[in-house]
């Protein structure tokens, strides 16, 4: 939950007086308020945290800490469903030599592209 | 064993580890402050490739984990009521309440969602103009801007049938109490690098001053990590106690202004009960008196909760960085993901979930544990 993701602004428009925007991470696309951080413009990059802008990022870092989650699967964990993984709590499907495998959750469409 | 070169660039990685370990001459404890992290350190093994002088002792920020059983209790009732909608982030549905948890309501018949945003929990109260929606709003400073974001949109929308069940926490104090603490062995922080994206770092020149502590904000990522440890053990061998900034892509000094003025409208501060850890004055927020309607446990009665925690967790130590996970005596065996008894074992965000997780110790899972449910 206290996993803040960068994502790269689309699109803004003003909703019931609130300033939104359609924000890609790495192919997955979500609403996000950008109250916090109004002078975000299309294009730029922020650190969105449960659907909200909290700071601008720069570009690389972006791509940079996208490609990292990606390969975490924690861009899975974030977007995936919840009830999947609440269902299949973390400890199952693990391999015994230590090596983590990804959450059970549902792929995530797109998210591949995070790395690129 | 884990090695370099899992690291995304494991040069960098490699020249702060040699720098760490030429500069280290005696034994240091840092507490990383931050569940996200202390999973970066598990997961990459960071605390097996540092040198043996310097111990990682896990902290207390894991929203989810310091959440009271008392709170939960009040969630699991209200979410149970015919008449509610109850909205959660998806990884509060295993944490245990005293007899059931939140994706067990919802098995019996409770209308429990998992939103991604406070905001989708408004949007349902407003497709659903008859039922009472509640959104369970807890977590540090990086999650309560938002959630006092929504609450104030509900007023401004007058949407009558949103509340929310409060329940944040605040880094600064509880820092205090764990440097005030008569067993701390802690020396030096690494400070949670996105609560400081929302409250910059105004708050820590005077703790690092009093308790004589280096606080040096530190990122998520293995890197970032590594940065902040090279910089804290610098510091503690100088015998410096300054606030450092590790983390400069995401978080300046001010913080997010418009976000600190949004909680100071909406929440005020209150003592807040800790999971496992017990009350500490001033460590929390609530509702301001002017959004009292909006509160959900003022909407609800659900005074009078008797909670019952089991005896045998001990998941306030590793809280509090007194015992390692696997030192509880049911790591592993009473306590797994699949039957946690606190919520340090089934949070994303939790040090006994990291443990298992990652197999730290060769805990291995029994076959029942490895079988995923259908």
């Amino acid at each position: 939950m206290c996993l803040a993701v960068p994502g790269k602004v689309l699109d803004i428009e003003e909703r019931d007086g609130t300033r939104m925007a359609t924000v890609d991470f790495g192919g997955v696309v979500k609403e996000v308020c950008l109250e916090y951080v109004p002078d975000l413009r299309v294009g730029e990059y922020a650190i969105v945290h449960v659907g909200f802008a909290l700071q601008r990022l720069d570009e690389e870092s972006a791509r940079q800490t996208l490609a990292l989650f990606e390969e975490l699967g924690l861009l899975q964990e974030e977007f995936g469903d919840p009830w999947e993984a609440a269902a299949a709590p973390p400890g199952w499907g693990e391999a015994a030599d230590g090596a983590a495998a990804a959450p059970a959750v549902a792929a995530v469409d797109g998210a591949r592209e995070a790395g690129r | 064993m884990k090695y370099l070169d899992e690291f995304q660039n494991p040069e960098l990685a490699g020249r702060l580890l040699d720098e760490i370990r030429s500069t280290v001459t005696r034994p240091w404890a840092l507490m990383e402050v931050c569940g996200g992290q202390t999973h970066t350190i598990i997961r990459h093994g960071i605390d097996q490739l540092l040198p043996d002088e310097v111990e990682l002792i896990h902290g207390p920020g894991c929203p989810v984990c310091v959440t009271p059983l008392e709170v939960i209790d009040k969630a699991l009732e209200i979410a149970a009521r015919p008449d509610v909608i109850f909205c959660s982030f998806g990884d509060m549905l295993r944490v245990p309440g005293s007899d059931r948890d939140l994706f067990q309501v919802r098995s019996r018949g409770g209308d429990v969602r998992v939103v991604y945003s406070p905001l989708d929990a408004l949007k349902i109260a407003q497709q659903n103009p008859h039922r009472e929606v509640v959104f369970f709003g807890i977590g540090f400073e990086t999650t309560a801007p938002p959630n006092a974001m929504t609450v104030h949109q509900a007023r401004k929308l007058g949407i009558p049938n949103f509340s929310m069940l409060v329940s944040h926490v605040r880094v600064p104090p509880a820092i205090e109490a764990i440097m005030t603490a008569p067993d701390c062995r802690v020396q030096a922080f690494l400070a949670a690098g996105h609560v400081c994206s929302v409250m910059g770092m105004g708050e820590y020149p005077e703790l690092a001053d009093r308790f004589r502590v280096p606080i040096v904000v530190t990122g998520f990522e293995p890197l970032d990590i590594l940065e902040g440890i090279r910089r804290t053990v610098r510091q503690l061998e100088r015998g410096e106690h300054t606030v450092d900034n590790a983390y400069p892509r995401a978080v300046r000094s001010e913080g997010n202004p418009a976000a600190q003025a949004m909680l100071a409208d909406v929440f005020e501060v209150t003592d807040r009960a800790w999971r496992g850890i017990g009350t500490i004055p001033a460590s929390g927020w609530r509702l301001s008196e002017r959004y009292r309607e909006l509160d959900a446990e003022y909407r609800f009665s659900v005074d009078g909760i008797t909670t019952k925690e089991p005896a045998a967790c001990r998941s306030g130590e590793v809280l509090q960085g007194f015992i390692k996970p696997h030192e509880c005596e049911a790591f592993g065996t009473l306590c797994t993901p699949r039957t946690p008894l606190g919520a340090t074992m089934v949070s994303s965000e939790g040090a006994c979930a990291a443990y298992y997780l990652y197999r730290r110790l060769g805990t291995t899972p029994t076959p029942q544990e490895a079988s995923p449910v259908v």
